[in-house]
């Protein structure tokens, strides 16, 4: 009996396999709302042009610490109240015949990208600063860890020029406005709202979470000292 | 207080001379006598109990607002995937009730798992309960439709390319097998007439089948009376007032140790539904936050972890064999593989029951058995090609583990009579 | 099983103490289930207040827009449907809107922030039709030789006034209600949002 449950034990270990692609950490930014407010804005501004996120509501972004003016002021481009979605101007048949096609819908991406080599928010840290000249593409642009891409590398002003040099390392060839530390912690700030957008409640889920446990380790205590109380006629 | 008492008193006097409630509250629960050695082991049919009980439930709540619609909405999403983000953001406490049901359809397979591994250490299926174990087979059937119709209902990638391929082995049957997947489907592709049968199926056809053989399993359980890890009969042994002498009243003994098991159960369940809902990609996966795409397959599909064990086996059969193709053998290896666990208790001839009282034989076989079926499941996970540690490649350890599979079951008459086993005590122990 | 005289204590207080805990806990896990049934954001949104722009509109004229789903009447009234009101007050059961089917601001004779700007949810109050409109006073209007203009309801034959109030003896009970809602400005209207919040 306790020979094979210990030899259970060495399944899991096989599962250390080792994965295919080496994906940057992104830096967790859950909960820090200002990175999560600047990456809100760079969302809308960068990308919320030709992908939507409907599934997610403008107004939901009081979770982050905005209210509905700063929301209406700032960030409403799409929309005409904070109630709505965010939905976008491009038509998806265009998108089809700009990009090949139709850009995806973003609100649960940093959910969808997640895979044994990493969580999604670190496949997409790495995707966006993972951009590099390719003159044999259409947009001429190629990617790391997306190789053909269909999008352009939108935040290219920001980050500049990136070439594939010796063993596929990627290197800046032209600097862009910010510097390598200012690009990615804005790539970090922006992968934190796409993380956070992808589960909206999942601060509020691990807060919850902890309360529960604790009011199941107090039922616990006293159902077990119930069943202890009944169990010492058993004999 | 008094008069309540009494008032309440006649109104059951009432009731129990129209139906029967004292009498089976008493037979199934305040003088049902359970053998008083329970173990561990002894929670999980309860606490499948719980978890059906939990799925029903948030079942209910997720109706009122899926939408079982595979056509695109105004921003190119099925309507189906996107409802189910509407419950996860917009509908107040979706998240919750939707974890629950996600985190639940795994519970419940982890749950049944170990309580069907209960009848293997302890010979539960053995005469005279064959029927209960029967039964308990068919409920494993019915939940593993339920697990599969209900996967397609998010309409996500993995849903859609799961039930693509589940309704195409049944294009393996000969001659029949194609116009049978054309007709689960109704469609020439899994689509939206898939889409609301599987939630039919999902939500009304097989839960009533499923309740009514859990009312079956139990009643025949109940009638024969529970089995215990000595695997010995306690009703041989009566007290002079008819009660077995090694039994005591599930209510209020196994009432109050149940409900231990039930709260240890929601503290694990909790910390699934609360810190890792996604399960690390094996409860929720990743490609099914991808809106079903039928131009394209994504690069590795998988079945959910529960299923991988029997999909190894599927794919461990690569032989045509008396000139049928290989797809057939490997669809009905797979269903054999489920069937087979049904004939245990003609399978298994040994003098005793419980493991504890087998021989070395015994001891290794079921240690293997379980080893590889964890193995398979694992290889049920990975593509075809995967190799541990870069080296050894899995497909031939999947033939080889599948082979082991049916092996264990049809060598088990001999092997089991064989064993050396040691003498059953006349009354159960209490370690 | 055991008399009242053998109770054990100890094992009775942690009956009564898992009990409450345990029930506590069985309700606190249902109240998220009831909560679920609550409208949604989608709901919200849709119900989210709506602004209107009503310089457009002349005396005499009524728009309608959506606000929740339902139909608001929004209406210019000339001074002489303004004068009938008080005609009205004896005809009508709730002359003073007492009951509150109105927003405090709005509890007075005209039942409107401005007197001649009548906004009211198109609703009736007795079993939800839309009530349709009859402003044509008198035998063309085809209720009665002295009708002063107001609203009929196609369903059981409630009649308002032209203030929404309704009249003595008709299946509806209570006024038209009047939806919370403000000025942005002469000719901006909001619905379903007022100063107080």
């Amino acid at each position: 009996m306790k020979k094979f449950l210990t030899a259970l034990l060495f399944v899991p270990l096989l599962a250390f396999a080792s994965s295919e692609v080496h994906l940057d950490k992104a830096p967790d930014r859950s909960g820090d709302n200002a990175a999560l407010q600047r990456g809100a804005k760079t969302f809308v501004n960068y990308c919320l042009n030709c992908h939507s996120a409907s599934y997610m509501r403008y107004n939901r972004l009081t979770d982050i610490g905005l209210s509905d003016g700063q929301i209406k002021e700032n960030l409403l481009f799409t929309a005409e109240k904070v109630g709505e979605p965010m939905k976008v101007a491009l038509q998806r048949a265009d998108g089809r015949i700009f990009f090949g096609a139709a850009p995806p819908d973003l609100t649960v991406i940093a959910r969808a990208r997640g895979s044994e080599s990493g969580s999604g928010a670190d496949w997409l840290y790495t995707y966006l600063r993972g951009f590099y000249r390719d003159s044999e593409r259409p947009t001429g642009w190629n990617n790391t860890v997306f190789p053909n891409v269909g999008m352009p590398h939108v935040l290219w002003e920001l980050q500049g020029d990136q070439v594939q040099g010796e063993h596929h390392k990627l290197e800046l060839a032209n600097p862009g406005k910010l510097s390598p530390k200012e690009y990615d912690s804005m790539v970090a700030d922006l992968v934190g709202y796409l993380n956070y957008m992808g589960e909206p409640a999942a601060e509020a889920r691990k807060r919850l979470g902890g309360f529960v446990l604790l009011g199941l380790l107090l039922l616990f205590i006293l159902t077990y000292a119930l069943k202890r109380e009944y169990w010492k006629d058993v004999h | 207080m008094s008069t309540i008492n009494d008032g309440l008193k006649s109104l059951l006097g009432w009731v129990d001379a129209r139906f029967p409630l004292t009498s089976n509250w008493k037979s199934h629960v305040s003088e049902y006598y359970a053998p008083k050695n329970f173990n561990f082991w002894y929670f999980f049919g309860s606490l499948a109990m719980l978890v059906l009980v939990i799925q029903i439930v948030t079942g209910i709540f997720l109706v009122m607002h899926f939408k079982p619609d595979a056509t695109l909405n105004a921003s190119g999403v099925p309507i189906a995937f996107a409802s189910v983000e509407y419950i996860m953001r917009d509908v107040p406490w979706g998240w919750l009730i939707r974890y629950m049901h996600s985190t639940g359809a795994s519970a419940f397979f982890v749950v049944i798992y170990l309580h069907m591994f209960r009848g293997f250490l302890y010979g539960s299926y053995r005469k005279p309960r064959e029927l209960v174990w029967i039964f308990g087979m068919l409920i494993f059937l019915c939940l593993m439709a339920e697990a599969f119709f209900g996967y397609l209902l998010p309409w996500g990638q993995m849903s859609y390319w799961g039930a693509q391929v589940i309704v195409n082995l049944f294009s393996a049957i000969p001659l029949i097998g194609p116009d049978l997947s054309l007709w689960i489907r109704g469609d020439y592709v899994v689509g939206d007439a898939t889409l609301n049968r599987f939630f039919a199926f999902h939500v009304i056809a097989v839960p009533l089948v499923l309740v009514g053989l859990v009312a079956a399993h139990i009643l025949a359980l109940h009638e024969v009376g529970s089995n215990n890890p000595d695997g010995i009969e306690i009703k041989k042994k009566k007290g002079a007032d008819g009660i077995p002498l090694d039994g005591i009243a599930f209510h209020p003994y196994y009432t109050v140790k149940d409900i231990v098991g039930t709260v240890v159960f929601l503290a694990v369940f909790s910390i699934v539904l609360f810190f890792m809902p996604e399960g690390g990609g094996y409860f929720l996966e990743y490609n099914n936050f991808f809106p079903a795409d039928p131009l394209q397959t994504p690069p590795h599909i998988a079945p959910v972890w529960y299923f991988t064990p029997y999909y190894s086996i599927l794919r461990a059969v690569t032989y045509p064999l008396f000139g049928i193709d290989a797809k057939f053998w490997g669809v009905a290896a797979m269903g054999a593989s489920t069937l087979i666990i049904a004939l245990l208790p003609w399978l298994d001839r040994s003098p005793v029951k419980s493991i504890r009282y087998r021989g070395p034989i015994t001891k290794v076989l079921l240690s293997l058995f379980v080893i590889s079926f964890f193995i398979l499941g694992f290889l049920g996970t990975k593509p075809p090609s995967y190799e541990f540690f870069g080296m050894i490649p899995g497909a031939p350890v999947a033939q080889l583990l599948s082979l082991y599979y049916f092996l264990f079951f049809i060598t088990m008459p001999v092997w089991s009579s064989l064993d050396r086993c040691k003498p059953e005590p006349d009354r159960v122990t209490s370690k | 099983m055991s008399s009242d005289e053998t109770v054990d204590s100890g094992r009775r207080n942690l009956l009564v103490a898992s009990a409450a805990v345990g029930g506590v806990a069985g309700v606190v896990a249902a109240i998220p289930f009831g909560l679920s049934m609550l409208p949604s954001e989608r709901a919200k949104a849709a119900g989210a207040p709506v602004e209107v722009d009503i310089s457009d509109l002349l005396p005499g004229q009524m728009k309608t827009v959506e606000w929740r789903g339902k139909p608001v009447w929004i209406i210019n009234r000339t001074t002489e449907q303004l004068a009938s009101l008080r005609k009205t007050d004896d005809l009508v059961s709730d002359p003073k809107s007492e009951k509150l089917m109105q927003p405090e601001y709005c509890q007075n004779e005209t039942r409107s922030i401005k007197p001649d700007i009548l906004v009211a949810v198109g609703i009736c109050t007795h079993l939800g039709c839309s009530p349709t409109e009859k402003f044509k006073t008198g035998a063309e209007s085809g209720i009665s030789a002295d009708w002063p203009g107001g609203f009929i309801c196609p369903c059981h034959g409630s009649t308002f006034d032209l203030a929404g109030r309704v009249y003595k003896s008709k299946p509806a009970p209570d006024n038209l209600e009047v939806p919370p809602h403000m000025y942005l400005g002469d000719a901006k209207l909001v619905i379903g949002l007022d100063k107080k919040a």
